[in-house]
This record gives structure tokens, C-alpha cells and sequence, in this order.
């Protein structure tokens, strides 16, 4: 009963998962500018890559599967963030424009 | 003495009752002498000690429940067939001063909703934000100034 459950909670986390990850390619390739970008890949990917661990968590189950698969998944969530801060900000001083309906440029000397 | 250690210690003395050294039952044991350093916090004057983790919880909710809500959130914009897009840059006057808060709040703003960090100034005052949807600035800038960035101060303060 217990291993039938878990299963099903694996599978629901991986078509969860890899819908994240698909979706996040998606918008990579639909949004106009590198920090538009940036928002799909830092956001929905790091969820989409997290849920795919946590799947694979639930399904073996023994202790050091587990903890291996939550410290990918905190290492996700430190990474993420950094990598699309320093790409955006390296981005920007390197000049790349924002797309032609951004709205404010606050950071424009 | 530091009351972390001491729970630790008492959590290694469970394991050590117990004689098993899983990972399970190391956390069951911290639990469990977090829950009796609970009884005596009167005493030993931990209350600020249980405060603080409820503190520190109550930000970690609030990080995952935002993360995930960011993510569902993005991936309905790129599936629309007209994004309707509003990006722009905009500056957000910091309160928190000190670096590992900074730092903190720039990557729980990167990874909330529509929002990235893109840089902070040279004297550290100013952090400035990419933004998916700049239609309304100021609710942005309230949002967070409400939402994390007092969450920062409560847990770290």
C-alpha cells in the first residue's frame, strides 16, 4: 500500500517536473531578451529540476538516496539564483539592451 | 553555552541510547531535545532560541510557497498565446545593510515572481530589479519591502 503510493507520488512529481522543464525551454525560446530569459530558466527550471529529484527520492526511498537527492536540491535553489544574477548583471554591463517594450530603466546612468 | 550545541548534544546522546545512528533517528533525537529544551525555556532563557527557528521557519515557507507560485506563474505566461510583457529595470531602496542579508534578499527576489536581481550599487543601498510586468512599480517595491524583507529582519535581528 505504502509502495504503491509512493510510486504514485513519484510519477505525478516527474510529469510535474519535466512539464516545469519543458515549459521553462519554452519560454526561453518565446521571450525577447536575455532578463526576460533569465526569469524562465532561473525560475521554472530550478522547480522542474528540484520536483525531479524529489520524484527520485520518493521512488528508491533508502536514507542516502534521500539525502543526496535534498542537497541537489537546496544546491539548485543556492545556484540558481547566483548564475542568473551574475548573467544578467554581466549582461548588462557587457550592453545588451533591454527589449523594445521595456517599460523603466532605472539602472541607465 | 550556545543552546544549538546543547541540542545537538542531547540529540547525539539519544543516538548514542538508542544505538542507531541513522539519519532518522538523529533528527527524531534533535526534535525531541528541542522539545525538551522547550519545557525548561524559562530556566535556561532559550526563549529567543525557539522564536528565532519559528522565525527562520516561517521565512522558509514563505520562500518555497513564492518559488513555486513564481514558477507556475511564468510558465502560464509563456504558454499565453500574447505575453503582454512590461519588463524594465527598477531600483528598490534597501533597508537590510548588512552583506549576508543583502545577499539573501537578492536571491529570494530572484527566485519570486517576475522578479530578478540584476545588480546592487557600490554603497550598497540600492539593489535593482528586472521585472517581467513594471506596470505597477511601487506595488512591487511594497511587496517586497512587506513581504521579505521583513521577514529578513524579524529572523536575523
Amino acid at each position: 500500500m505504502i509502495d504503491g503510493l509512493a510510486d504514485i507520488i513519484a510519477g505525478l512529481m516527474i510529469i510535474a517536473g519535466s512539464t516545469f522543464a519543458f515549459l521553462a525551454a519554452v519560454g526561453l525560446w518565446r521571450l525577447p531578451d536575455i532578463y526576460t530569459r533569465m526569469h524562465s530558466a532561473s525560475k521554472t527550471g530550478t522547480v522542474g529540476s528540484g520536483l525531479l529529484l524529489l520524484a527520485l527520492a520518493a521512488h528508491v526511498g533508502d536514507t542516502s538516496t534521500v539525502t543526496r537527492a535534498l542537497a541537489g536540491v537546496v544546491f539548485f535553489l543556492l545556484t540558481a539564483p547566483i548564475s542568473a544574477h551574475l548573467l544578467a548583471k554581466v549582461s548588462y554591463a557587457v550592453g545588451y539592451r533591454l527589449t523594445d517594450i521595456s517599460v523603466v530603466d532605472e539602472l541607465k546612468k | 553555552m550556545n543552546l544549538y550545541v546543547v541540542n545537538l548534544l542531547l540529540a547525539m546522546a539519544w543516538m548514542t541510547l538508542t544505538d542507531s545512528f541513522s539519519l532518522g533517528n538523529m533528527i527524531f533525537g534533535f526534535v525531541l531535545s528541542a522539545a525538551a529544551l522547550s519545557l525548561i525555556r524559562e530556566q535556561v532563557g532559550s526563549v529567543g532560541y525557539f522564536s528565532k527557528i519559528g522565525r527562520i521557519l516561517s521565512l522558509l515557507i514563505l520562500f518555497l510557497y513564492e518559488l513555486v507560485m513564481s514558477a507556475v506563474r511564468v510558465a502560464i505566461l509563456v504558454v499565453k498565446p500574447n505575453m503582454n510583457l512590461k519588463p524594465g529595470i527598477f531600483a528598490y531602496q534597501l533597508q537590510v545593510d548588512r552583506d549576508h542579508e543583502i545577499t539573501l534578499l537578492a536571491n529570494l527576489i530572484t527566485l519570486t515572481p517576475g522578479t530578478l536581481s540584476v545588480d546592487v550599487s557600490e554603497d550598497r543601498s540600492t539593489l535593482y530589479i528586472h521585472a517581467l510586468d513594471c506596470s505597477d512599480v511601487d506595488q512591487i517595491r511594497k511587496d517586497i519591502a512587506e513581504g521579505f524583507e521583513r521577514k529578513i529582519l524579524e529572523a536575523f535581528r
